[in-house]
C-alpha cells in the first residue's frame, strides 16, 4: 500500500505488487488518495465542521461496509451488520457510561465481543447458504434490535443510552474526522491483506465450492467462522466508533433498513473489490448530501438506485473503470485479471 | 386457553397465506421475494382505500387489493427479474433486486398512504361463543375466507393446467420447457398469482389488526421464519410452517409481554436451525 517504486528493484517490485494484485499505477493512485484523505481534506475543510462530519459519517459507515464485504467473499449475503453495529455500540456505551472506561479499551473490547457474539451465532447460521443465510441475518438484525429494546435496567430499554463521553484526545470534528479516516484506512489495509493472503483464497473458495474445498482439506466450517467474526468486530468497531460520535445509542439505531444500506454499499462499489464498499458509501451518502434538496426522498432513491445498478451495472461502479480498460486493451495485466476473477481480487 | 387457541388458528390461517405466496414465488423461480411483505401492507391499504374510504363492499375491495397486488407482481417479474436472471453471473443478484424492489415498494407506499396507522371498521358485528372463548363474527369470516383461499389455490397448483405446468417449472426448468410449456408466461403468473396471495392477507388482516406503511418488513421477516421452520419451497412445509408461528404468536402474547416474544421466536429459530438447517419437510438446499 505504501510502496515506492525503486527502479533497481523494479521488475521484482512489480511481481510483488502484481502478487498483491496491485498495479504500479493502483499504488500511485492509492498514496494520491491517502494524501488526499489526510492532508488535502483537512487543508481545506478544516473550519467546516458540517462537511467533515458528513465525511466522518460516510468513512465509519464505508468502515462497518467492508465487513460486510468479507462476508460477501466467502459466498454469504449478510444482513446482520446492523446488529452487530448496534452490539458493538452498546459495549461501548454501557462499558463508558456505567464503568467509567476509557474510550481507547472500549474500542477493541467491542470489536471482541461483537466478534465473540458473531462466531457464536455464526456457527450455526453459517451452515446455511444462499436465501437462507440471508432471511436468518435479516432476522438477527431484527431480533438484536429487540434484545436491546428488552434488556430492562441494563440497556435502558426504548430510552437508549445518552451522554457517553467523547473519545479522550478527540474533541474536534477535525479530530474525529482523521480518527474515523485513520480507522477507514486501516481497515481496509487490514481487509485487503487478509484479501490477497492464503486465508482470502480460501475464502474465495468457500465461495465458489464449499465442497470442492473440503475435499482438499479445507477446514471451511472453521474458515466461514473466521470471515463471519472479523466481518462482526469490524462492525462492532464502527458500532463503537458511532456511539462515541454520536454520543447516544438506542435499539432505534440501527435498523434493517441499515443492514440493507451495508449490504448495497458494497453491492453498489462492487463485490469484486476491496475497495467497492467505500466507493460504494461515498457515492451514496455524499452524492445525497450535494442533491440536498433530494433528502427526503433518499431512501426511495436508494431503492430505484439498487434497481437500477442490478439492472445495468451489475458488477459496481469499480467495474466501469476495468471495463474501459479492458476494451482499450492497455495492459496484459488487467485482462487477465479481469478474466480470472468471478471472485472478489483485491485491488 | 381455548381464547389463545382461536387466536392461533385465526393467525395461523392467514399466515398461511403469506407464506405460500413466497414459497410459490422461491419454488417456481428461485428468488426470494424480499417485497412479500410491502405487498401485503398494499394488499391491506387497497382494501382500507377501497372499503372504509370510498365504502364500496368489501368484497369488491379485496378483489381490488388482489388484482393490484398481483398486478405488480407480474410487472416485477417482466420488467426486473427476467432480465437480472438472464444475465447475473453470481446468484446474490437477484436477491439483492429483491431487496431493492420492498425498498421501492415501501418509499412508495410511504408517499402515497403516508405514516398513520389505517384500520377498518369491523366487517360483521356480532361474537361467538366457544366454551370460555369468544370468537368475533369478522374474525370468523376472515377464518372462513383464508381457507376458502387457501383450498382453491392448492386445487389450482394441483389440478388445473397452469398450475401442473409450475409445479413442472419447480422441478426443472429445462424439461418444463422441453416439453412446450410457455415458461415465461408462467413465470409471470406464478409470481403474480404469489404476490396476489400477499396481497389477499393483507386485506384480510386489515379487518382484524390495522396496517402502517412499515409493517412490510416484520410481514418479510414472519413470511421467512415461516419458509425456514418449514423448509424453502415446499407447499407443505409452508403451511405447517405458518401453524407453528402463528400459534407461537398467540401463546407468546397471552403469556409474555410485547416484543418478548418475538425475541424467544428467533432464539428457537436458532436453536431449531442449528439441528435442522433446511426446515421441517425442505430438502438440504432446496
Amino acid at each position: 500500500m505504501q510502496s515506492v517504486r525503486r527502479p533497481a528493484a523494479a521488475t521484482a517490485e512489480l511481481s510483488a505488487l502484481a502478487r498483491l494484485g496491485l498495479t504500479p499505477a493502483g499504488a500511485v493512485w492509492i498514496t494520491l488518495l491517502v494524501l488526499i484523505a489526510l492532508v488535502a481534506v483537512p487543508v481545506a475543510l478544516g473550519n467546516q465542521p458540517y462537511f467533515l462530519n458528513v465525511l466522518t459519517n460516510t468513512s465509519a459507515l464505508a468502515f462497518i461496509s467492508l465487513g460486510v464485504w468479507v462476508t460477501f467473499s466467502i459466498g454469504r449475503i449478510n444482513i446482520a451488520q446492523g446488529a452487530f453495529a448496534m452490539i458493538g455500540g452498546y459495549t461501548t456505551a454501557i462499558l463508558s457510561t456505567r464503568y467509567g472506561l476509557s474510550f481507547w479499551l472500549c474500542l477493541p473490547l467491542s470489536a471482541l465481543i461483537a466478534a465473540g457474539v458473531g462466531a457464536l451465532i455464526g456457527w450455526p447460521i453459517l451452515r446455511l447458504r444462499g436465501v437462507y443465510f440471508a432471511m436468518i441475518t435479516l432476522s438477527l438484525t431484527e431480533a438484536v434490535r429487540l434484545a436491546f429494546l428488552n434488556g430492562g435496567e441494563f440497556t435502558q430499554g426504548a430510552t437508549g443510552i445518552v451522554n457517553i463521553p467523547r473519545p479522550a484526545g478527540i474533541d474536534s470534528p477535525l479530530a474525529f474526522y482523521l480518527f474515523a479516516v485513520v480507522l477507514l484506512l486501516l481497515g481496509l489495509l487490514a481487509v485487503w491483506r487478509l484479501s490477497t493472503s492464503r486465508i482470502g483464497w480460501v475464502f474465495r473458495s468457500l465461495r465458489l465450492n464449499e465442497e470442492l474445498a473440503s475435499s482438499i482439506g479445507i477446514d471451511i466450517a472453521r474458515y466461514r467462522v473466521l470471515a463471519f467474526a472479523f466481518s462482526c468486530g469490524l462492525g462492532g468497531l464502527g458500532g463503537a466508533f458511532f456511539a462515541a460520535f454520536l454520543q447516544n445509542i438506542y435499539p432505534a439505531s440501527y435498523s434493517v433498513i441499515d443492514s440493507v444500506n451495508f449490504m448495497l454499499y458494497c453491492f453498489l462499489g462492487g463485490l469484486d473489490f476491496v475497495l467497492g464498499p467505500v466507493v460504494g458509501a461515498f457515492v451514496l451518502v455524499i452524492g445525497f448530501e450535494i442533491l440536498h434538496g433530494l433528502q427526503q426522498y433518499q431512501s426511495l432513491m436508494y431503492g430505484v438506485l439498487m434497481i437500477g445498478v442490478i439492472l445495468w451495472l451489475p458488477n459496481g461502479i469499480l467495474s466501469l473503470r476495468l471495463r474501459t480498460r479492458a476494451a482499450a486493451g492497455s495492459d496484459a495485466e488487467v485482462a487477465a485479471s479481469s478474466d480470472a476473477a468471478p471472485g472478489p481480487t483485491a485491488r | 386457553m381455548e381464547q389463545v387457541l382461536i387466536n392461533g388458528v385465526v393467525l395461523s390461517v392467514n399466515y398461511a397465506l403469506v407464506a405460500l405466496g413466497i414459497t410459490l414465488i422461491f419454488g417456481i423461480l428461485g428468488i426470494l421475494n424480499f417485497a412479500h411483505g410491502q405487498m401485503f401492507m398494499i394488499g391491506g391499504f387497497m382494501v382500507y382505500y377501497v372499503y372504509a374510504v370510498f365504502g364500496w363492499p368489501y368484497l369488491v375491495a379485496l378483489a381490488t387489493a388482489a388484482v393490484v397486488v398481483g398486478l405488480i407482481g407480474v410487472a416485477f417479474e417482466l420488467l426486473f427479474f427476467r432480465r437480472v436472471l438472464r444475465i447475473a453471473k453470481r446468484e446474490e443478484n437477484s436477491m439483492l433486486l429483491a431487496v431493492g424492489t420492498a425498498l421501492l415498494l415501501e418509499n412508495i407506499a410511504l408517499f402515497a398512504f403516508g405514516e398513520k396507522q389505517r384500520g377498518v371498521p369491523p366487517l360483521i358485528g356480532g361474537v361467538y361463543r366457544i366454551g370460555n372463548a369468544f370468537l368475533p363474527a369478522g374474525r370468523l369470516l376472515v377464518l372462513v375466507l383464508s381457507i376458502v383461499l387457501i383450498v382453491a389455490l392448492l386445487l389450482f397448483v394441483q389440478y388445473t393446467k397452469p398450475g401442473r405446468a409450475m409445479r413442472a417449472l419447480a422441478q426443472d426448468r429445462e424439461a418444463t420447457l422441453l416439453m412446450g410449456v410457455n415458461v415465461d408466461r408462467i413465470s409471470a403468473l406464478g409470481f403474480g398469482i404469489g404476490a396476489m396471495l400477499a396481497g389477499l392477507a393483507g386485506g384480510l388482516l386489515i379487518t382484524i389488526s390495522a396496517v402502517n406503511a412499515g409493517i412490510g418488513t416484520v410481514t418479510s421477516i414472519k413470511a421467512f421464519i415461516m419458509i425456514m421452520i418449514g423448509g424453502a419451497g415446499v407447499v407443505a412445509g409452508a403451511i405447517l410452517g405458518a401453524i407453528v408461528l402463528g400459534f407461537a404468536e398467540a401463546i407468546g402474547y397471552a403469556l409474555i409481554p410485547g416484543s418478548t416474544t418475538y425475541l424467544l421466536i428467533f432464539v428457537g429459530l436458532i436453536l431449531f436451525l442449528i439441528i435442522r438447517p433446511q426446515g421441517i419437510m425442505g430438502k438440504p438446499w432446496g
